[in-house]
């Protein structure tokens, strides 16, 4: 499975220790370091750093954000307020963004996860004309840069006129050649032969048996496609940025950093309260997120122990 | 979507007139893969083929489109904005990945190693900034840098001391870095550790029985059970770095003298297809770039795979 060479065949000659010393691992449970403790504390804290910044920001109206520290409250704490004025500004069109948001993430990242389990199932259980060449094309295509690939879909689509549409953002998110390569070795271990054998000798068609028995066993590595292809549809920023010129076609990322742009060109006065939005608009759009991998750490983990092991 | 995985399967199931039944179920694979391999071909191979050919001609003012050969490539190879904009990812690239790929596995075997008191706050932790989106993130970084109202300005300002310049010409390359750093490090220490996790831990015994401490045992045990999941990580470190966008584009609003439209060589891609319009440039530079990307990484690819096999 792993690369591993077990060191006790190289390391003969070494001394037996006492009987009684347990395995590093389950002796260092009762072991705990506080230096290192410490160490990794201070790294969490500059992880944590911005994010309570964020926190604390979206508290602030933006004179405050101009004229109190950065890393504390200022005294007059106006959360709510800024949330009303965050949906509120421009009709709403803040609102609009999250739904455009989740559409597209979730359509992207259930179509993709759907398409890599059934390619990478059928890599996977069955051998056919083409099987090692189609598998290494799609492998390949990891290593092409998705940029390299935005401009000249976004000229392909505005051939097809589906420029300024959502299928020009969830379109090129349906294929994800790593979803693919992951759902390809989740399913070696997780879909056992002899089970699909046996579907078979009861009379299940191939497409029933995928259905029914391997999009079961594949759930776990279908949360992590899923979540993943989430996270990067969710986040993208490039591919709606060329694509969608409507502001009510934005998503969150696309429409934070038009705001951004408006504060930037006189936020800074005390008339306009642009940067506000734009500081609590962020909190708002990472929540969902956030607590999405919170939830589901057991399946992503696991997933990402496949893709990371094997090769 | 199901219904796109499931009807190309059909076929198969109604036609019983049975072949070989290994025959059979070889059609039923091809058929599961089939939309997946159609929609890639339509979404990956079929942009880059037309990248391809739009950068053999030319928009002339007088006869429209013009077949030009290799012209576009051989001015884009002489291109002193093109060739800074990949040099500069290049260094950054050179610079940032190592030590973001460091970090990360030094947090990977600090969670590895069960010394810690409450690990897993420290892991999901790590881990939260991949959650956020790059565009949110060098939007609060940016306002932390702020030279005047950041709060590393304002406490230098309060000890009497030189607001640092993060934001200058000479820092910027550094802030860029530290704000991807800040993103992917608990991604990339998340794949180490979820591979240190499969280690079995009889190997650990097998080693102390052997007189293997802590530090033989993460260089002789762990490190070699890593490789494959450093290639991984150093795999999209490369993609990443080479298509930098996000975080210069942003930046450039707050410090438009220091990043201009051509700092990476993915913004200027951008800037020549969509500012100054000329699509078969654009198309050029995209495919360049895409190039220069599948080399490097090919190139490491190999460079791991000799050094397994040797």
């Amino acid at each position: 499975m792993t690369t591993v060479t077990p060191p006790a065949a190289t390391t003969s000659t070494a001394k037996r220790l006492p009987a009684e010393t347990r395995s590093p691992r389950r002796s260092s449970v009762h072991r705990r370091s506080t230096p290192l403790t410490i160490a990794m504390l201070a790294v969490l804290a500059y992880f944590l750093l911005p994010l309570f910044w964020l926190l604390i920001a979206s508290t602030k109206s933006t004179q405050d954000l101009f004229n109190s520290f950065g890393l504390w409250f200022s005294h007059a704490p106006r959360l709510l307020s800024n949330i009303k004025a965050t949906f509120t500004q421009d009709d709403g069109v803040f609102g609009r963004w999250l739904l455009n948001t989740a559409l597209y993430a979730g359509a992207s990242a259930l179509g993709a996860a759907l398409l890599a389990a059934a390619a990478g199932y059928g890599f996977a259980k069955y051998r056919f004309r083409g099987h090692g060449a189609a598998f290494n094309l799609v492998l390949g295509a990891i290593m092409i840069p998705t940029t390299a690939l935005a401009i000249p879909t976004y000229l392909l689509f505005a051939k097809a006129g589906l420029v300024n549409t959502p299928w020009a953002v969830i379109l090129p998110s349906l294929i994800s050649p790593f979803g693919l390569y992951l759902m390809r070795i989740y399913a070696e271990d997780a879909v056992p032969d002899s089970l699909v054998e046996a579907a078979r000798m009861d009379g299940a068609g191939e497409l029933r048996i995928f259905l029914t028995i391997g999009l079961r066993l594949l759930a776990p590595g279908l949360v992590t496609v899923i979540l993943f292809t989430l996270v990067a549809t969710w986040n993208n920023y490039f591919l709606p940025l060329i694509m969608l010129n409507d502001p009510d076609l934005y998503p969150i990322t696309v429409g934070l950093s038009r705001w951004a742009d408006q504060a930037q060109n006189g936020g800074a006065g005390a008339s306009s309260d642009m940067l506000a939005l734009v500081v609590t608009g962020s909190l708002i759009s990472i929540v969902p997120l956030v607590l999405a991998f919170l939830m589901l750490q057991r399946y992503w983990q696991s997933g990402l122990a496949t893709g990371g092991v094997k090769q | 979507m199901a219904t796109t995985a499931a009807t190309p399967v059909a076929p198969a199931r109604t036609n019983r007139t049975k072949p070989t039944p290994r025959r059979r179920h070889g059609t039923a694979g091809a058929l599961f893969i089939a939309p997946f391999m159609a929609l890639f071909l339509l979404l990956f191979l079929a942009p880059l083929g037309y990248a391809a050919y739009l950068s053999l001609f030319q928009e002339k003012l007088i006869g429209g489109s013009t077949f030009v050969g290799l012209d576009n490539y051989i001015t884009a190879l002489k291109d002193p904005l093109l060739l800074k904009g990949i040099g500069r990812v290049a260094l950054f690239f050179v610079i940032q990945v190592p030590v973001m790929l460091l970090l990360a596995l030094c947090f990977a075997l600090a969670l590895d190693s069960g010394l810690l008191r409450l690990a897993r706050v420290i892991r999901l932790g790590i881990f939260v900034p991949y959650a956020v989106p790059s565009v949110i993130a060098t939007l609060m970084w940016g306002y932390l840098y702020g030279p005047d109202f950041g709060p590393f300005a304002q406490i230098s300002h309060d000890l009497h001391l030189p607001a640092p310049h993060f934001l200058s010409d000479s820092w910027m390359l550094g802030s860029l870095a530290n704000i991807v750093t800040w993103e992917f490090v608990g991604y990339n220490m998340i794949i180490l550790y979820a591979a240190l996790r499969t280690i079995p831990a009889e190997l650990y015994e097998a080693a102390a029985m052997d007189g293997a401490g802590a530090w033989r045992i993460a260089w002789s045990i762990k490190l070699p059970a890593l490789r494959p999941a450093l290639t991984l990580t150093l795999l999209f470190s490369v993609i990443g770095s080479f298509q930098l966008f996000n975080e210069p584009n942003l930046l450039m609003k707050v410090a438009p003298d220091v990043i201009t439209s051509s700092y990476t060589a993915n913004l200027y891609a951008y800037s020549v297809a969509f500012i100054s319009q000329q699509t078969n440039y654009a198309a050029t530079v995209s495919f360049i770039l895409g190039l220069v990307i599948v080399i490097v990484s090919y190139a490491f690819l190999l460079t791991a795979n000799r050094r397994r096999t040797a």
